[in-house]
């Protein structure tokens, strides 16, 4: 198969699964089968990415055929492959989880076509090339998410909604008003190009400017301190599914932006954007985590523990060194994998008990067993447990910190470790282990077909982080990799500008003139 | 020209921040609403301004000669306007929704009420 048309798959599939499940919009079963089959085939597409970029190095396609600084290309590069690849199998494992968790009157108002035009918008901000393009992905990403966090109607939903919806418009506001200044003062939108044209701009302090609207603009979608207060107000109030997918990746398509573009774009004066960066880590992890201590219901325990790790893929990107961003990518793995999966354990608590109140959930332990292993496995990995995979996340983080001699992020990301462990002993000690319940002895009974099938996912993603702690070297080496390609993007430039199709020539382009004063756009 | 464009835009944005600012959901939407408009212009400006020249490119160069407006800025704007018009449908519809439910506007009182559910 030609590598463009594979670079486009993880965007048709999802297209003609939406297109699909809203022709069979009356038959719930055929919907659910598409839906699984979708997400199956990004899955294999991302798979056959990542050998093609093995094999071939940075993948470049131009849609539609127009010459590479004028079009919008799609890239793929490590980092892009990675997260296509993590939110694909998040894609698989809701799917399936869905199955008996999505209610019948959420699927006849449009969950399924919903959830995959989610997953276009996903995937086409990892793919994308195009600063203005990556802000359309965005907005397709968004729109399918407010639908998805209101659907059902229920009052908390609604107003849970609220805040998420007008502190994202706010935050595509900055977005747009950030591409247009790029745009103006470069006269172009194509990222590989930005990156050498950004740096000609003979006016640094505007670069610096432009890269805070983003900042605050990629903060806000990413949950970083202190624009994280819309996080635990919405996350715990859709169903379980939706939450357990919104948890493991829109924070991360945020994440991905901000490593995107603090390492391609706004490189000029990392002294001044890197530090601030690296102050918005520390504080995140700790809000975060102080926020979950004080929590007792199981999701929002989870929300404001996703606050907290957003600050370390943050911390990674901060301290700017190549092992640091290899830190930070693995973090993004290992997170996406097992946020998930805790949001997908509390949504089988909730339907063996039904609630998600920590309290009214005791005694899980002693009825469900099994329950209780596989919640282990990710909360301890998420703590940070050895062997467990966020175990090696955050020594690579700590060894990167102790290298560049930054030790007090060391030791607030070590002391925060410490304080997650608390939060999910918590959660062990309040929701799982044997408490004073009485009417514990009552809720147990055969499992329903359909909690069973919830079971599988939760299994299958617990047995995936097993497999990151036990067998890291490929995701390491994986990391490894995309760490350098973004430390030295000379690599994602070259493969963009020298395409075959590019017609890119800094020489004899117009619009930048350095140091004229001259910003307009030509 | 740009000066007076840049003058409008800062202007606006004072009124999209100010409106964003009200306890009332609706003001907060019209605030989303003029706020996104003075981004259009933002943008508008950054394409350069000039009078009654179309963006032609003379056969065998590359560029459209000098002192001409940037098309691209204006056909961002449009794709703009459109994803705005899409959401701020959308939020309207949201807000309404919960006004039929909650029966009030007022960010506060709906806070509170969540609160109380609790």
């Amino acid at each position: 198969m030609s590598a463009h048309l594979l670079i486009i798959l993880p965007l048709v599939i999802p297209f003609v699964a939406a297109v699909a499940t809203l022709l069979f919009a009356r038959r719930p079963g055929v919907q659910k089968g598409i839906n699984i089959a979708s997400m199956t085939g990004i899955l294999a597409a991302s798979g056959a990415l990542l050998m093609r970029l093995q094999a071939e190095g940075i993948l470049v396609t131009t849609i539609g055929d127009w010459p590479v600084p004028f079009g919008i290309v799609f890239v793929v590069d490590h980092l892009s492959v990675i997260m296509l690849i993590v939110s694909a199998i998040i894609g698989v494992a809701v799917a399936i989880y869905a199955v008996p968790d999505a209610d019948s009157t959420r699927v006849r108002f449009g969950f399924y076509p919903f959830f995959n035009l989610l997953m276009i918008g996903i995937n086409g901000a990892f793919l994308t090339g195009d600063l203005f393009n990556l802000y359309v992905w965005f907005e397709v990403m968004l729109i399918s998410s407010f639908v998805l966090i209101v659907l059902g109607n229920t009052d908390e939903q609604l107003a849970g909604a609220v805040k998420y919806v007008v502190i994202n418009l706010v935050s595509s506001l900055l977005f747009l008003a950030g591409v247009g200044l790029v745009y103006g003062m470069t006269g172009t939108l194509n990222m590989a190009e930005l990156s050498v044209a950004l740096a000609d701009v003979g006016q640094p302090g505007l670069v610096t400017v432009v890269a805070m609207l983003f900042l605050i603009s990629f903060g806000i979608k990413a949950a970083l301190f202190p624009l994280f207060f819309w996080l635990p107000a919405s996350y715990h109030t859709p169903p379980a599914s939706v939450s357990a997918f919104f948890a493991g990746l829109l924070t991360k398509v945020g994440v991905y932006a901000l490593f995107r573009v603090f390492t391609l774009l706004f490189t000029q004066d990392v002294g001044y954007t890197h530090t601030l960066l690296l102050w918005g880590a520390g504080l995140t992890m700790v809000t975060g985590v102080l926020g979950a201590a004080v929590q007792n219901d199981f999701r929002r325990v989870l929300s404001f523990h996703i606050i907290s790790q957003i600050g370390y893929m943050i911390m990674g990107l901060a301290l700017y060194t190549p092992l640091a961003i290899l830190g930070g990518v693995f973090y993004i793995v290992h997170h996406i994998i097992v946020k998930a999966n805790l949001f997908l354990v509390s949504g089988v608590a909730k339907r063996l008990r039904g609630s998600y109140s920590l309290k009214s959930l005791d005694g899980l332990y002693a009825y469900h067993p099994w329950l209780a292993t596989l919640f282990v496995i990710p909360a301890f990995s998420l703590a940070g447990f050895p062997p467990l995979s966020g175990f090696w996340a955050k020594l690579i983080l700590t060894i990167a910190g102790i290298e560049v001699g930054a030790y007090w992020i060391v030791a607030v990301a070590v002391a925060v470790g410490l304080f997650t462990m608390f939060s999910m002993t918590k959660i062990w000690v309040k929701a799982f282990l044997p408490g004073g319940g009485g009417d514990a002895a009552d809720a147990v009974g055969p499992l329903r077909l359909g909690t069973r099938v919830m079971y599988a996912p939760i299994a299958g993603l617990a047995a995936l982080t097993l497999m990151i702690s036990v067998f890291a070297g490929p995701v390491y080496d994986l990391a490894e990799r995309s760490a350098n390609e973004l430390h030295n993007s000379s690599e994602y430039v070259e493969a963009v500008l020298d395409h075959e199709k590019s017609v890119a020539d800094s020489a004899s382009r117009p619009g930048v003139d350095g140091g004229a004063g001259d910003v307009y756009a030509r | 020209m740009e000066t007076l464009i840049a003058l409008v835009t800062g202007t606006m944005v004072a009124v999209g921040v100010y409106l964003l600012l009200q306890r009332d959901l609706v003001r907060k939407i019209i605030g989303v609403v003029v706020l996104s408009n003075s981004i259009h212009l933002l943008i508008f400006a950054m394409g350069r301004m000039t009078r009654a020249s179309s963006p032609l490119i003379p056969p065998g160069q590359k560029y459209p000669p000098e002192g001409i407006a940037n098309p691209l800025s204006q056909a961002l704007i449009l794709t703009a306007i459109v994803i705005g018009f899409g959401l701020l449908a959308f939020s309207l519809v949201l807000i309404y929704r919960l006004y039929q439910s909650r029966g009030t506007v007022d960010a506060d009182a709906i806070i509170e009420a969540t609160l109380g559910d609790e």
